[in-house]
């Protein structure tokens, strides 16, 4: 079995498995029952200044996004943070480490943007004997109302002020978790790097609205008639996740700038594939919230039985594997050419390729009176639809043409690399040496 | 309660009182909608779907799911009844393996095709319920037609003809509408008197007027209804049934399969319905099936089904036969009756082993007989009491694609009819298509 040990920023845990801030990290109880479970660490629901606790709404805090036979596709939440009393929490915490010092234990963290502030609540999780903070500047509702969460995150100047004051009055390590809801997720990265931190998070939730309620007329989850958008997350926010982690990680200003992970980890090749990106860990919140914590096992195993195949000993070989393959699109190879292939034997005659094909794309299917579908090569742009159409699993694939054949549909033959910056359309193009 | 499955003879009250509602209730009750949403998930929205085609009345099968897994049923169900007035009986009789399902791409694929006919189900039971019409009735015509037979064919017509504005007298021989729905199928795939109520919510279009114990022949004549009416739809089935041929077979015991069915379908108290401990049906349609299973249902001890030919030839297809399989009867293939035996009362059949010969079906020479007190004839149904003058197409009516007979102003459709498979989607089909017909003959210009 591949060892799964983690070390992220100098913090141990026996797999890269944490649980994110969210309500299963909220109290001792739950977080103990995960780390029985099996879970390589936690980072505590975020905590507020000292003073009167927060107060959550007493209606529905979650909405969601189903697929077939209900299973969860995405989950929003209007939760605030932690709306128990800090003393509480900080008592809770420090226990939980004493009793499992091999597991990582972050607090999470969202006070008022005075650096006073920050130097309180700091002193009081390092006397917690906590392994780091995260600095939550992604929460998008609710707090941020309040100048918090994300109204820091989606200002990078503010994100880089408040971290370098955590980095002056801690010796802790420090994660910047950030929000999604900006335009350029590399900006708020930079910034924290330059304010000192250790790594950065990502992504928080997405703002949402899950559905409208068709006979009241309100937004999905709904307080007495009334909605407001939620933090959106789940498996459908995991492509857009992650992109934005891949977008820091081959960024030349914050490339190495080391990663947590998180938006949709279900399974073990969610993980893997944040890993690629350069995550060295993963957090994990909706599929806990969905399963429960026995999810861990197969996310261990699984991620452990791919080490294995693969050839890999230890996480770190896994991590970043796929960053220098993420590029921008004008340097995608234009004479790379592909053509699609239906394979008659696994073909049950759906049709789903052609009228994907033939009503919304390029024509390039025919189909016969006895419904045998086969490709047109010389109007088959290899766009794809075809195979994410099918509902046969590599029935449809996509054969590159080998170089110094013809091209049937435009008769030319298919050369070596070469893409747009040299294209004869680019305008911009620079001359062939 | 004194009798039980192994008392002699034929007897009533040989189960639990409580035995009969269970057995003849629902073979498979409707979806729940967490139900029809999971099985419509797996529908693949084809392109040009085969379901379709394979669809005597060509539903938009695809369309209608697709609408389910959106909500909305009861605009399934107009989709469905669109096609097929008769939609809801056809979900509950089609034989959908050999036809929708049969030609569903996850039939080819895992051998696991859309439940299309439970849907179907779901989703004209759905709009049923709210016992509203869907259709409204186009404004009268003044044109007058009559319907002969109020089965499938019969209704389908009449419900259409009635849809585009004529005037439609419907003239049934029986006491009840419904035809082979009320009569001729096993009770448990029309429960709870769905057969009833499925007429009565038909008849809610308008503009029809039903006329029970109305026999061709008998009661008025063809010529006389051509007189009367702008055009004529003849639906009326097939009212004689095949002999054996052999010695004994009128023996006290043994009748036909098709009486036997509609005097339980007719039967309020099952436990008061006679069954015999050893019963024997001769046949390999559906017909055969549902006397033989119902035999079960209600007591008797050993049923066996006999088939002259392979299994192969089997008018039942396998999804019945299993069921009938699956309730205890025994199936016999390649056998042939060829003497009654009975000594006052029925005691036994007994049968040839055939093969096929150079001349056809042969008998091998070796015989057996089976125990029997109760012996159920169901070698098929064929046209009797039809009028004369028409011709015909073998020994059924013939008809041209549209349903038109040999004489102008008359139209057929359903069993009585060459065309199809003599099931009730395809007399559906025949008399809507028929209904189409007449309504651009009685409106056409000039």
């Amino acid at each position: 079995m591949a060892n799964l040990t983690t070390n992220f920023i100098g913090i141990k845990s026996p797999n890269p498995y944490w649980l994110a801030s969210a309500p299963p990290t909220d109290k001792e109880y739950n977080v103990v029952r995960a780390f029985k479970a099996g879970w390589g660490g936690v980072v505590w629901k975020t905590l507020g200044a000292e003073g009167p606790p927060v107060v959550n709404v007493n209606g529905p805090r979650y909405g969601a996004v189903w697929g077939a036979d209900r299973r969860l596709l995405g989950l929003n939440n209007i939760e605030l943070i932690t709306d128990r009393p800090l003393e509480v929490n900080l008592r809770e915490i420090k226990q939980v480490k004493r009793d499992w010092p091999d597991r990582a234990l972050v607090v999470s963290l969202m006070v008022p943007c005075d650096e006073e502030s920050w130097k309180a609540i700091l002193k009081h999780v390092e006397d917690t004997d906590a392994d780091g903070v995260e600095l939550n500047f992604g929460c998008p509702h609710g707090m941020s109302e309040r100048g918090m969460g994300s109204a820091v995150g989606q200002v990078p100047e503010y994100i880089e002020m408040v971290t370098r004051w955590v980095k002056q009055h801690s010796r802790m390590p420090c994660i910047v978790k950030l929000t999604p809801n900006i335009a350029d997720i590399r900006k708020p990265a930079e910034a924290a790097k330059r304010g000192g931190a250790d790594a950065v998070s990502l992504i928080n939730t997405i703002n949402s609205i899950t559905s409208v309620n068709l006979d009241t007329f309100s937004p999905e989850p709904m307080i007495d008639g009334k909605g407001a958008h939620g933090g959106y997350c789940g498996p459908a926010v995991k492509p857009i996740a992650l992109n934005m982690v891949a977008e820091i990680a081959r960024n030349a200003e914050t490339h190495g700038l080391p990663i947590s992970g998180i938006g949709g980890v279900t399974t073990w090749r969610d993980a893997a594939e944040f890993m690629t990106l350069g995550a060295g860990s993963v957090q994990v919140c909706t599929a806990a919230m969905t399963y429960g914590f026995g999810i861990i096992k197969e996310l261990t195993a699984g991620l452990s039985q791919y080490m294995d195949e693969k050839g890999f000993t230890s996480v770190e070989q896994l991590v970043g594997r796929a960053v220098p393959n993420v590029t921008d699109w004008q340097y995608l190879n234009l004479n790379y050419v592909a053509k699609a292939k239906i394979n008659q034997d696994l073909c049950i005659s759906c049709g789903r390729c052609f009228a994907a094909c033939e009503d919304t794309s390029h024509q390039a299917i025919s189909m016969s009176p006895e419904r045998k579908f086969e490709v047109i090569d010389a109007e088959c742009v290899a766009c794809n639809l075809c195979v994410n159409v099918c509902p046969v699993q590599d029935c449809i694939t996509m054969e590159p043409m080998a170089k110094g054949k013809v091209d049937p549909r435009t008769g030319e033959t298919v050369g070596d690399y070469a893409n747009w910056t040299s294209h004869p359309n680019n305008p911009m193009a620079k001359a062939a040496e | 309660m004194s009798n039980s499955p192994t008392t002699p003879g034929i007897v009533p009250a040989r189960l639990h009182s409580e035995d009969y509602a269970r057995h003849f209730d629902d073979l498979y009750p409707s979806y729940d909608p967490h139900e029809a949403m999971v099985a419509a998930d797996r529908c693949y929205f084809c392109h040009d779907a085969p379901c379709i085609t394979a669809c005597p009345t060509e539903i938009d099968i695809p369309l209608f799911i697709r609408q389910i897994q959106a909500g909305q049923p009861e605009a399934a169900g107009k989709t469905i009844f669109n096609q097929n007035i008769l939609g809801g009986m056809c979900a509950r009789v089609c034989p959908t393996e050999t036809l929708c399902e049969g030609a569903c791409v996850r039939e080819a694929a895992e051998g696991k095709p859309v439940e299309i006919g439970r849907l179907q189900r779901y989703a004209t039971d759905k709009l049923i319920a709210k016992n509203a019409h869907p259709f409204t009735r186009a404004p009268s015509t003044g044109k007058r037609v009559a319907v002969v037979g109020a089965g499938p064919a019969g209704l389908a017509c009449a419900h259409r003809l009635a849809l585009h504005g004529h005037d439609v007298t419907l003239l049934d021989a029986r006491e009840k509408p419904g035809g082979l729905n009320e009569y001729g199928i096993a009770a448990y795939k029309a429960a709870h008197d769905f057969a009833r109520a499925e007429v009565d919510w038909l008849l809610q279009i308008g503009g029809i007027t039903l006329r029970q114990g109305w026999k061709l022949g008998v009661d008025g004549t063809l010529a006389e209804l051509q007189a009367e009416y702008d055009a004529v739809f003849l639906g009326i089935g097939l009212a004689g049934v095949n002999a054996l041929g052999v010695a004994g077979e009128d023996a006290p015991g043994a009748r036909d399969a098709v009486d036997f069915i509609a005097e339980l379908r007719q039967t309020e108290d099952l436990s008061m319905l006679p069954i015999g401990r050893h019963v024997v049906v001769i046949g390999g349609g559906m017909t055969a099936v549902d006397a033989a299973v119902q035999s079960r249902l209600l007591g008797a001890e050993h049923v066996t089904m006999v088939y002259r030919r392979g299994r192969d030839q089997m008018g039942a297809s396998d999804y019945e036969l299993s069921h009938a399989a699956n309730e205890g009867v025994k199936i016999i293939t390649n056998a042939m009756p060829v003497a009654v035996h009975a000594n006052g009362a029925l005691r036994e059949v007994e049968f040839a082993y055939t093969h096929q010969g150079p001349t056809g079906l042969e008998p091998t020479g070796e015989t057996f007989r089976l125990k029997a007190d109760q012996l159920f004839k169901a070698i098929g149904q064929k046209l009797e009491g039809a009028p004369e003058g028409l011709t015909l197409d073998g020994r059924k009516l013939s008809v041209g694609a549209d349903g038109r007979t040999s004489l102008a102003g008359v139209w057929a459709g359903g069993d009585c009819t060459g065309g199809g498979e003599d099931l009730t989607v395809t007399a559906v089909a025949q008399g809507r298509d028929a209904a189409e017909s007449i309504h651009a003959a009685l409106t056409a210009k000039g």
